[in-house]
C-alpha cells in the first residue's frame, strides 16, 4: 500500500513548564477537516484558538473523496479552494447501471447552473485536503495544531470548560470559553460527557478498494445495481487524482471479514469488475458498515459539537465531510460575535437549530438512498427493480432511482434569523439560501460573486445607473456589526470597486431588478432582501440575524 | 377528509378492464406478477401525479393492512 505521508512532530507545550494555566477563547478537539476548518474560520474572525489532536498524521486512505460546491466555497474562504480545484478531479456527470444491461438506465448532471467558480463536485483524497488546511494553519496568526495532545478529561463550568491534556511528556490543563468537539464519529468528548448518539447501524458491509491504475474510464460517477460481477449487490466506481480510483462493493451482512479483506480475493473482485488483464496496485482497502446517528442537540452550554462527532450518515450522497464544513460555516461567525460581546449567547442556539435541522435532512436523504440501494424486503426489492427497468423508457421512473442524493447546500428557510420577503422575487433563492455564484468583474479584473460576499455581513445593491451605493449605506459600515455594501453597476459604467455583472447572470439568479438590496450573512446565506434600500430596515434585519433586540 | 381521490365509479366497461388486468398476469408466477403490478402502480401513480390524491389512496389502502 502507498501513502507515506508526513509525521507532524510533537512539540512540548509551554503549559508543561508553567505554573499558571492558560485560557483561550476557543479550544477545538480534533484536527480533521472539520476541526482544522473551524480553527481557520475563527482565525479569520479574529478569534484565537488551538486545535488539539491525539495523533500525529493526516488521515490514512482516501476516506472522504467527494467535495461539494458549497464545501469548496467554504474552503475557498479559508484559502484552500483553488488548490483543491487544481488538484481534484472535477465531475458533474453520474451514470446508473442495472443488471446485465450494457447501457446506463439513467444519467444525471450535478451542475444545473453553469458559470460558477466551483463545479458540483470534485474528487480529492481527504489527506490532500487535510494537508492543504495544515499549510493554511501554519501561515495563520491565531490558530495552531498541537499534535499528540489528547484530551483525557473535560469539566464544564458556567463560564467555560477545562480540559486535561495528555502528551508524551506529561499532562496539563487548559481553560477555554468555548470548546468545539470535532473529534469524529467516536467522539471521546461526547462519551466523556455522556451524551446519546441515537440512530441505527445498517446490517450491511461495504468493501472500499482504492486502487491505482491507468484506465480511460470517463470522469463520471458510475453506480451499478445488481451487476453481473456483484450479483444482488451494488457497486461504485469513481475517479480520484493521481490515477487513484475508488471502488465500492456491497457485500451483504453475512460475510467473513478476514476472508473478504485478503488481497487476492479483493483482486479477483476488481478483475471481475474491470477486466481480467487489469494491472493495478492497492492504495487502501477497508470494510465498513454504516450508521445514521445524530445527537439531539449540538450545543451543550460551553461545549459545541460539529461534524461526525455530532451527526453521522451513510456515505451515499457525500453528506459527511460536506455537512461538517457547513457546520463550520454556520458556527464561526456566530461564535465570534458572541465572544466579542456583539451578540447574545443565544445566537448559538441558531447554530443548534439550523444544523440539527440540516443533519436530520441529511440522515433522511441518506436513509432513503440506503433503502433503495439495499432493499429491506422482497417487495421493496421488486419495486426497486421495477423502477430501474422502467427507467430507460420513462423519465418519471428515473426520478425515483436513488443511488445517493448528492449533497447540496442546505437551505435555512425556516431559520428565525431570516427576515421575511415583502415583495415577490422571480428566482430560486429564498431567505436562508446560500448565494448563487456568477462571473463578475471588479475594476476590470475577472472574479466571482461568491468571493465578494464573504467578509462579514454584505449587502448587494443593484444600481439603476452608474454604481453609487444607496444613500445611508455608508453608515452601515461603522455599525457595531458592520455591513459592507457591494454595488452591482447599472447601465452607465462602473466606478472603482463596483462589480460588473457582465453576463447578466447575477441579476437573473438574484432577480436583481434595479434598486434591489440583498443582505447576506457572513456565511453567505441570504437573510433578507428588499426592492429598495432603507437604512433602518437593514439595521433591523441585521439585529434579527444576530438575535439582538429589534431597534425601534 | 377525502376530496382529491376519486372513489366513485369512473371506468368505462369495468368487466372488460378487469378481464384485461387479470389477463396481463396469465401464465406468470407470483413473483413475475408482483413485478408487473409494481410497474403498473408506478405508472398509474405518475399519471395521477397529485400528491394529495396519492397520499389519500395510501391512507385508504393502509386500512386494509392486516394487523401485525
Amino acid at each position: 500500500m502507498r501513502g507515506v505521508r508526513e509525521i507532524y512532530p510533537f512539540e512540548r507545550p509551554a503549559e508543561l513548564d508553567s505554573a499558571t494555566r492558560s485560557r483561550l477563547p476557543v479550544i477545538i478537539v480534533g484536527a480533521g477537516p472539520v476541526g482544522m476548518a473551524m480553527g481557520l474560520d475563527l482565525d479569520r474572525h479574529g478569534i484565537r484558538n488551538i486545535i488539539l489532536d491525539d495523533d500525529n498524521k493526516v488521515s490514512i486512505g482516501s476516506r472522504a473523496i467527494c467535495w461539494s460546491k458549497r464545501a469548496l466555497e467554504v474552503l475557498d474562504r479559508l484559502g484552500c479552494g483553488e488548490r483543491m480545484l487544481d488538484k481534484g478531479v472535477t465531475w458533474n456527470l453520474g451514470k446508473v447501471f442495472f443488471g446485465d444491461r450494457k447501457d446506463p438506465v439513467y444519467g444525471f448532471n450535478m451542475l444545473e447552473q453553469e458559470d460558477q467558480q466551483f463545479p458540483g463536485f470534485i474528487n480529492l483524497q481527504q489527506y490532500f485536503v487535510e494537508e492543504y488546511l495544515i499549510d493554511e494553519i501554519d501561515n495563520s496568526e491565531l490558530t495552531g495544531i498541537r499534535w499528540e495532545n489528547e484530551v483525557t478529561a473535560i469539566e464544564q463550568t458556567t463560564e467555560g470548560a477545562t480540559v486535561t491534556v495528555s502528551t508524551p511528556e506529561g499532562d496539563y490543563k487548559l481553560d477555554c470559553d468555548y470548546l468545539i468537539a470535532a473529534d469524529g464519529s467516536r467522539s471521546p468528548i461526547r462519551k466523556m460527557l455522556g451524551f446519546d448518539f441515537g440512530g441505527e447501524t445498517f446490517q450491511d458491509h461495504f468493501l472500499i478498494a482504492d486502487i491505482k491504475m491507468k484506465a480511460d474510464f470517463p470522469t463520471e460517477r458510475w453506480f451499478w445495481f445488481d451487476p453481473p460481477f456483484n450479483r444482488d449487490q451494488s457497486a461504485l466506481l469513481h475517479k480520484q487524482p493521481d490515477d487513484v480510483w475508488r471502488l465500492d462493493f456491497q457485500l451483504g451482512w453475512d460475510i467473513d471479514r478476514e476472508q473478504e479483506l485478503k488481497p487476492e480475493r479483493v483482486a479477483r473482485r476488481i478483475r471481475a469488475m474491470l477486466g481480467e488483464d487489469l494491472e493495478f496496485e492497492f492504495e487502501w482497502v477497508s470494510i465498513y458498515t454504516f450508521q445514521c446517528r445524530q445527537m439531539d442537540r449540538f450545543v451543550h452550554n460551553r461545549v459545541i459539537f460539529a461534524g461526525d462527532a455530532a451527526h453521522l450518515v451513510s456515505p451515499f450522497g457525500a453528506r459527511g465531510a460536506n455537512s461538517g464544513l457547513q457546520d463550520v460555516d454556520n458556527l464561526g461567525w456566530k461564535l465570534a460575535l458572541v465572544l466579542q460581546r456583539k451578540a447574545p449567547a443565544r445566537l448559538l442556539e441558531s447554530y443548534n437549530d439550523e444544523r440539527v435541522t440540516a443533519a436530520k435532512e441529511n440522515i433522511l436523504n441518506s436513509t432513503r438512498a440506503t433503502d433503495f440501494i439495499t432493499p429491506k424486503s422482497k417487495t421493496s426489492r421488486i419495486f426497486r427493480d421495477a423502477t430501474l427497468e422502467l427507467s430507460p423508457d420513462f423519465e418519471f421512473a428515473r426520478k425515483f432511482v436513488n443511488s445517493g442524493r448528492l449533497s447540496i447546500a442546505c437551505i435555512l428557510d425556516d431559520s428565525e434569523l431570516n427576515t421575511r420577503d415583502r415583495a415577490r422575487y422571480d428566482c430560486t433563492l429564498v431567505p436562508g439560501s446560500p448565494g448563487i455564484d456568477a462571473p463578475v468583474t471588479i475594476d476590470g479584473a475577472d472574479s466571482w460573486f461568491m468571493k465578494t460576499i464573504r467578509d462579514g455581513f454584505t449587502g448587494v445593491y443593484f444600481a439603476q445607473e452608474g454604481s453609487s451605493a444607496p444613500d445611508g449605506a455608508a453608515e452601515l459600515e461603522t455599525d457595531t456589526i458592520p455591513v459592507k455594501t457591494v454595488v452591482v453597476a447599472g447601465d452607465s459604467g462602473a466606478d472603482a470597486g463596483s462589480m460588473v455583472d457582465y453576463k447578466g447572470l447575477l441579476r437573473q439568479r438574484l432577480d436583481g431588478q434595479a434598486g434591489t438590496y440583498c443582505l447576506f450573512r457572513p456565511d453567505q446565506h441570504l437573510v433578507a432582501r428588499w426592492r429598495s434600500f432603507d437604512l433602518r430596515t437593514v439595521r433591523n434585519a441585521v439585529a434579527r440575524a444576530t438575535m439582538q433586540e429589534q431597534m425601534a | 377528509m377525502r376530496n382529491k381521490l376519486h372513489t366513485e365509479p369512473r371506468i368505462h366497461d369495468p368487466d372488460d378492464f378487469y378481464a384485461r388486468l387479470i389477463g396481463l398476469h396469465d401464465g406468470l408466477s407470483s413473483d413475475q406478477s408482483h413485478d408487473l403490478n409494481c410497474k403498473l402502480i408506478l405508472l398509474m401513480a405518475n399519471h395521477i401525479g397529485d400528491r394529495e390524491a396519492l397520499d389519500e389512496a395510501l391512507d385508504v389502502v393502509r386500512k386494509y393492512r392486516p394487523q401485525t
